[in-house]
């Protein structure tokens, strides 16, 4: 890009105090800071703080409308008697686990069918990236008409088919079923991320790697193992990383469709918290709570520093 | 012949594979639009085929959420909260950038973990600090608290972008005279228009979609998004909601496919841009 000298202005016997800021401003120990400021303050006031109050509340009673008391670690420890606590604890592991695991497999798929050619690649892409863009609490809305408990359409077809036995499952009046249900829309919602972040990895690969290996002999299932699993590892582990963190703090998919019901069965932290702190107004357990989400993230965002970057660098 | 013909037979199988997965990622938004067409009479109506319209289409469930509830008003939140918040966000996500990104300058990291803080993390404490500032059950406090993880991410997708404008274009501007503002703002944002569209792009999807927030910290119908209004106030012990409820999820989607159809490769490398760079 070619930069004519005089669209630039050169200051003319600058005024004092604008040359003078100008100046300081063009030091770069200076701009620097003045950057990031705003940032860092808008991080300061509304992440860090909030995030010590939050830090505060857990180990208080507080209770809305109510001076609160420090209590030391007894919200944390309280909670482990508490059945509704105990079940959203396994149920956190059981959907991040299962979606997870899901959303890598079939993203993989989607990716290697992506990465083909295609007649209709724009619609394809466009396609497959909807559910991840539409905000989620209203597309959760139509999975919640999708299972309802007199009109589900899922019903309807797995009946037509032959699937099912007339009535067929009340999705989200049945423990395991609501938590098929909650899995399956979190799955829908978070494959396109998968997919698309996947199928960048693969375009990345080097073609002569596989033509060196058809060359050599190697099928297309050796080929997948050898070669593009071990050059995708990076993108996977980043994905994954990522995806773990958003899938065990969820929130919209939980509440819109089962309200963490039936008996607690799909509760995950941030419904429980919700319920807990705002609800019934007991802010100290309900942050205590939600700070059991905080050792995932710790873990998670060590595992991104020491391990991503490294291979990425 | 036959190996002239195996390249098509590999193309239609692929395509034929894909149908699953094109059918599970859209049936939801179909039959969304469908119920949302459907006459009340065929849609509670259990014997009735499910996957079309025999009856014929309606707009009345459309009539209904517009003139007789207030979506009108959440849209309009919607939309004055997402603008303010996007626009923002992406200022102060692009100076922030460009010094993490030119300026040799501590704390980069910081930002990158930003965009790993949940919202879910902190709603109870921000509906305190909220509360605070004198905007309980307030729009504004939306626009206040959603940059919190705008912010993180328009830096480190612009991080991204700045790093890709070479140095020596810059420096060239400043040898003639120009400031590091003025190389800023005539050379570098320039240059980076796409990365600064992909990260308004995202922002606003973003903030459209935002819901733990905006249901914690609004609850008056006047105040609350759509997103809030059409899961919290449409849904009132009355059984005859099913069709208004799919209008109102359909039209509050509508600013985002709009977006969407014509942005959507900006789409795709702003999703791609984190795991591969």
């Amino acid at each position: 890009m070619a930069v004519r000298a005089d669209d630039i202005p050169v200051p003319r016997g600058r005024p004092r105090l604008a040359g003078r800021v100008r100046e300081w401003l063009d030091q770069e120990s200076i701009l620097g800071p003045v950057f990031v400021t705003p940032a860092l303050l808008l991080l300061v006031l509304l992440v860090a703080y909030p995030f010590l109050m939050a830090l505060y509340f857990a180990m208080s009673n507080a209770f809305i409308g109510r001076p609160s008391e420090f209590i030391g670690i007894r919200n944390f420890v309280r909670l482990w008697d508490s059945d509704a606590f105990r079940q959203t604890f396994q149920n956190a592991f059981v959907f991040t686990g299962i979606a997870v695991a899901f959303k890598l497999v079939f993203g993989i798929c989607l990716a290697l069918l992506l990465n083909e050619q295609l007649w209709f690649k724009r619609f394809i892409r466009g396609a497959v990236l909807l559910p991840w863009v539409i905000p989620t609490a209203l597309s959760t809305l139509g999975w919640w008409w999708m299972f309802n408990s007199l009109y589900s359409v899922v019903n309807w077809t797995g009946i037509a088919v032959g699937f099912m036995d007339p009535p067929g499952p009340n999705w989200l009046g049945q423990k395991y079923y609501a938590m098929t249900a909650v899995v399956t829309v979190n799955v829908w919602r978070g494959l396109p991320f998968f997919a698309i972040t996947i199928l960048a990895g693969l375009v990345a690969i080097p073609r002569e790697l596989y033509e060196a290996a058809e060359a050599d002999g190697a099928g297309p299932v050796a080929r997948f193992w050898l070669i593009t699993l071990p050059l995708l590892k990076p993108v996977l582990a980043i994905v994954v990383l990522f995806s773990t963190i958003f899938t065990f703090s969820d929130f919209n998919i939980v509440y819109v469709l089962t309200r963490g019901g039936p008996i607690n069965s799909t509760h995950l932290f941030a419904t429980l918290s919700r319920v807990v702190g705002i609800d019934t107004g007991r802010i100290g357990e309900g942050a205590a709570i939600s700070l059991y989400l905080f050792p995932l993230l710790v873990f998670v965002v060590w595992a991104q520093l020491r391990f991503v970057r490294k291979q990425a660098y | 012949m036959a190996v002239a013909k195996r390249p098509r037979l590999r193309k239609l199988t692929m395509h034929l594979l894909l149908v699953p997965f094109l059918v599970f990622a859209l049936f939801p938004f179909y039959h969304m639009a469908l119920t949302s067409l459907k006459q009340d009479r065929e849609l509670y109506d259990r014997h009735a085929v499910p996957l079309i319209i025999r009856q014929g289409p309606t707009l009345e469930h459309y009539g209904k959420l517009l003139w007789d509830t207030e979506f009108l008003t959440w849209t309009k939140n919607s939309l004055i909260v997402t603008v303010l918040a996007t626009s923002v966000s992406v200022v102060i996500g692009t100076v922030a950038a460009y010094a993490l990104a030119r300026l040799r300058f501590f704390g980069v990291d910081t930002f990158g973990t930003g965009i790993l803080v949940p919202t879910s993390l902190l709603f109870l404490p921000l509906a305190q600090v909220v509360n605070w500032l004198g905007l309980g059950d307030s729009k504004w406090a939306l626009v206040v608290t959603y940059p919190t993880f705008l912010v993180p991410f328009c830096t480190w997708l612009l991080m991204g972008y700045f790093r890709t404008v070479p140095k020596e274009v810059e420096e060239c501007a400043m040898v003639d005279g120009a400031t590091r503002i003025q190389a800023l703002l005539r050379i570098v944002l320039p240059i980076a228009i796409p990365g600064l569209v992909c990260a308004a792009l995202f922002a606003f999807t973003l903030s459209w979609s935002e819901f733990i927030y905006a249901l914690t910290f609004t609850s008056s119908s006047d105040q609350i998004t759509a997103s809030v209004g059409v899961t919290s106030e449409l849904i009132r012990g009355d059984i005859y909601f099913w069709g208004s409820l799919m209008a109102g999820a359909v039209l509050g989607s509508v600013p985002i496919v709009i977006l969407y159809v014509f942005f959507l490769d900006y789409y795709v490398s702003g999703l791609t841009a984190g795991a591969i760079k």
